[in-house]
């Protein structure tokens, strides 16, 4: 959804181009703004090479084969993984996709390439913020960082049941991208307690540090940045759309490539709040997207009226629109935190953001060496002194670029090279 | 003319024509009475907001389904028909393929152009079909392209739309995909003039034809770049609507 979006309206939205100014020493990253940085597709002559092709398959896990579909979402049939295979005894990574994500968006394949061309078979896994996730292998609300865990590591467990017989496995090692390096780290400190997979190496790249704070962030990005305020959102969006149609007739047709859009990027100069408001609504749309089929999964009462009997041909219009006009923290505030508190009274609303932060892993990412983490000092995602927090925490385990945006520079040759040495435990 | 093509217009036209009885069918009742949910449709749009899913669609419920059948066909039969074309054809003939497609289809566009009173265009779009069906042999190569004579495509739903017909509801358009009852009928109009007038009945052979017609649609599937599912969203209905009205009031406006 979110790249869907993004690149159908990036071409219009370009802000004021500045020259890519000179980088420091060998690394070099062309978008020196954050939020070009951030939804710019590399041109290709920027990007590590990638194999064109990789030995893959997919698979799908029934996780809870009793659970009962709703009509609505008909297409759901279990929750589809990708496995990409070495012909050779290697190492096994699971790679977590980023919000409302799923196995195979472009960066997930591009990843899987990046680390099956570093001698791994990779499994790769739908973010559980994704509508195939939450439908089929989520066991209550997404968003709990302890639950999506346990979740996640189920999956894990089954993925790996279901392809154990075809690959020669020497050890386990584990990777995510922005919400899913936040959901690996849990993930990670899991799997010391129920050390089924023992990873060698943990990857995180880009995450939050607190969830909410970084999804607040992002949230406000669209409504700060949508002149004349939301109520005029729709208006500002047919404008957009309408600036998007224009630019592309003047470009030419083109598929909506990296390299297409560099061409736009370098013919019409463009405007930064359209941008900034982009990023806020790709990602409102994706949390747009898990809430709605959250509160369908567990009986409505949210968005849905409380059992609400959706049906294949039933209009979700309404919904949609209900749903694309909510923040992700007005579902926490008025649907998320209540639910939790539910389930555990005691629980106040301070205690579950702070569960909602990596600072609540804190002792164990600092004395665990096996965790490394790739982050840009310019990404949006952060709050204020979130990097000297995460370099304080990583030590020599983190690699910080200083450009990039979240995770715009993720395929640059030096953000690899550093992804397969660390995995493969040849860091520096 | 018992041709392929022909059952297709027929078909349009049947499925115009029955359309409108097919819509008097009810959505289902999809919320329970006196069991509103915490946030509700009211509370979020304000007077005179126009929210960007709302297009016009009063046969929702028929669309929905037309909607799932497309989707069991492009995954089980029509992208796998799709695959294999791709598989045994190197990319540099499948381009030839398109662009010969494209240049059969300068008749259309010449006549809606003409339609429009947009000479400048019609001009354009007969140089390039003289160009590239000589220079270009047969339409197989676009040398009027490279020398800057851009496409000016432009169809019957877009005529219709110049004159001030309005969209009518939203139509989905088993196999074809989102369409609305303004272009539904442009398109049938286009079938008919290509079958009855245009290159179809210049040849006037049923077996070209076929070959004509399956070849342009699986060429047609090849350059769309839309995948079900892939927008990971469950409102994936209702933005291929919003996309698709939008662009088709961009097309006529433009």
């Amino acid at each position: 959804m979110k790249r869907f979006i993004v690149l159908f309206f990036l071409a219009a939205c370009f802000p004021l181009a500045p020259n890519a100014a000179a980088a420091p020493q060998s690394y070099f990253y062309p978008f020196v703004n954050p939020y070009e940085a951030t939804v710019m597709e590399l041109p290709r002559n920027f990007e590590v090479r990638l194999p064109e092709k990789v030995p893959s398959r997919e698979f799908t896990l029934k996780v809870f084969p009793a659970r009962e579909i709703p009509p609505a979402f008909w297409y759901e049939d279990g929750l589809v993984c990708t496995l990409a295979y070495q012909n050779h005894r290697a190492p096994l990574v699971f790679i977590i996709a980023g919000t409302g994500a799923s196995h195979n968006t472009p960066r997930m394949v591009k990843l899987r390439s990046a680390l099956y061309q570093g001698g791994f078979h990779v499994i790769s896994l739908t973010s559980p913020t994704h509508m195939d996730f939450v439908v089929n292998a989520s066991s209550g609300l997404p968003g709990d960082p302890l639950d999506d865990a346990r979740d996640l590591y189920r999956v894990m467990e089954m993925a790996y049941d279901a392809v154990r017989d075809t690959i020669d496995v020497s050890g386990f090692d584990l990777a995510g991208y922005s919400l899913g390096a936040f959901n690996a780290a849990f993930v990670a400190r899991l799997d010391e307690e129920e050390k089924r997979f023992n990873f060698s190496k943990v990857l995180l790249i880009n995450p939050p540090v607190s969830l909410y704070e970084s999804v607040a962030a992002l949230d406000q990005l669209l409504v700060e940045n949508v002149p004349q305020g939301m109520e005029q959102f729709d208006a500002w969006f047919r404008s957009v759309f309408a600036e998007f149609s224009h630019v592309s007739r003047e470009v030419g047709p083109g598929s909506l490539s990296g390299d297409f859009i560099y061409s736009a990027y370098k013919r019409f100069p463009p405007n930064e709040e359209n941008l900034a408001a982009l990023i806020g609504l790709s990602f409102r749309m994706s949390a747009a997207n898990m809430i709605f089929t959250a509160d369908v999964m567990n009986g409505g009462g949210y968005i849905v009226p409380r059992n609400a009997r959706l049906t294949a041909t039933s209009s979700l219009t309404r919904y949609a629109t209900v749903s694309l006009h909510t923040r992700f923290t007005d579902y926490f505030d008025e649907w998320f935190f209540p639910n939790r508190r539910h389930r555990e009274p005691s629980l106040t609303r301070q205690a579950l953001l702070a569960r909602m932060s990596l600072r609540s892993q804190e002792a164990y990412l600092r004395n665990a060496d096996k965790v490394g983490l790739i982050h840009n000092e310019d990404d949006i995602i952060l709050a204020p002194g979130d990097i000297d927090y995460l370099q304080g925490v990583f030590g020599g385990r983190a690699r910080l670029f200083p450009t990039g945006g979240h995770m715009g520079n993720m395929f640059h040759p030096d953000v690899v090279s550093f992804m397969i040495d660390f995995l493969a435990g040849k860091e520096r | 003319m018992g041709t392929v093509l022909a059952r297709i217009k027929l078909l349009l036209v049947i499925l115009a024509a029955l359309l409108p009885a097919a819509g008097c069918s009810s959505l289902p009742q999809a919320v329970p009475a006196g069991a509103l949910p915490l946030r509700t449709y009211e509370d979020v749009v304000k007077e005179g907001m126009s929210p960007m899913f709302e297009v016009d669609d009063s046969l929702e419920g028929f669309n929905r389904g037309v909607y799932r059948f497309n989707y069991y066909f492009d995954e089980f039969l029509f992208r796998p028909v799709v695959r294999t074309y791709e598989t045994i054809m190197p990319d540099y003939a499948e381009e030839r393929v398109s662009s010969a497609i494209d240049n059969i289809g300068e008749v259309g566009n010449l006549a809606n152009n003409l339609l429009q009173l947009k000479f400048k265009a019609a001009g354009i779009t007969v140089s390039r079909f003289v160009i590239n069906s000589t220079v270009g042999v047969a339409g197989l190569w676009d040398p009027a392209g490279a020398w800057g004579l851009r496409r000016q495509p432009e169809d019957f739903g877009q005529t219709l739309g110049r004159y001030g017909v309005g969209n009518g509801s939203y139509l989905v358009l088993p196999v074809l995909g989102p369409s609305n009852v303004r272009d539904t009928t442009g398109l049938a109009v286009d079938s008919a003039a290509f079958t009855l007038a245009g290159p179809a009945a210049w040849v006037d052979n049923a077996a070209i034809t076929a070959a004509y017609t399956g070849t342009s649609a699986v060429d047609r599937r090849h350059r769309i770049p839309f995948r079900y599912r892939q927008t990971g969203s469950p409102f994936e209905y209702e933005l291929l609507r919003m996309l698709y009205t939008m662009k088709r009031e961009d097309d006529v406006a433009n």
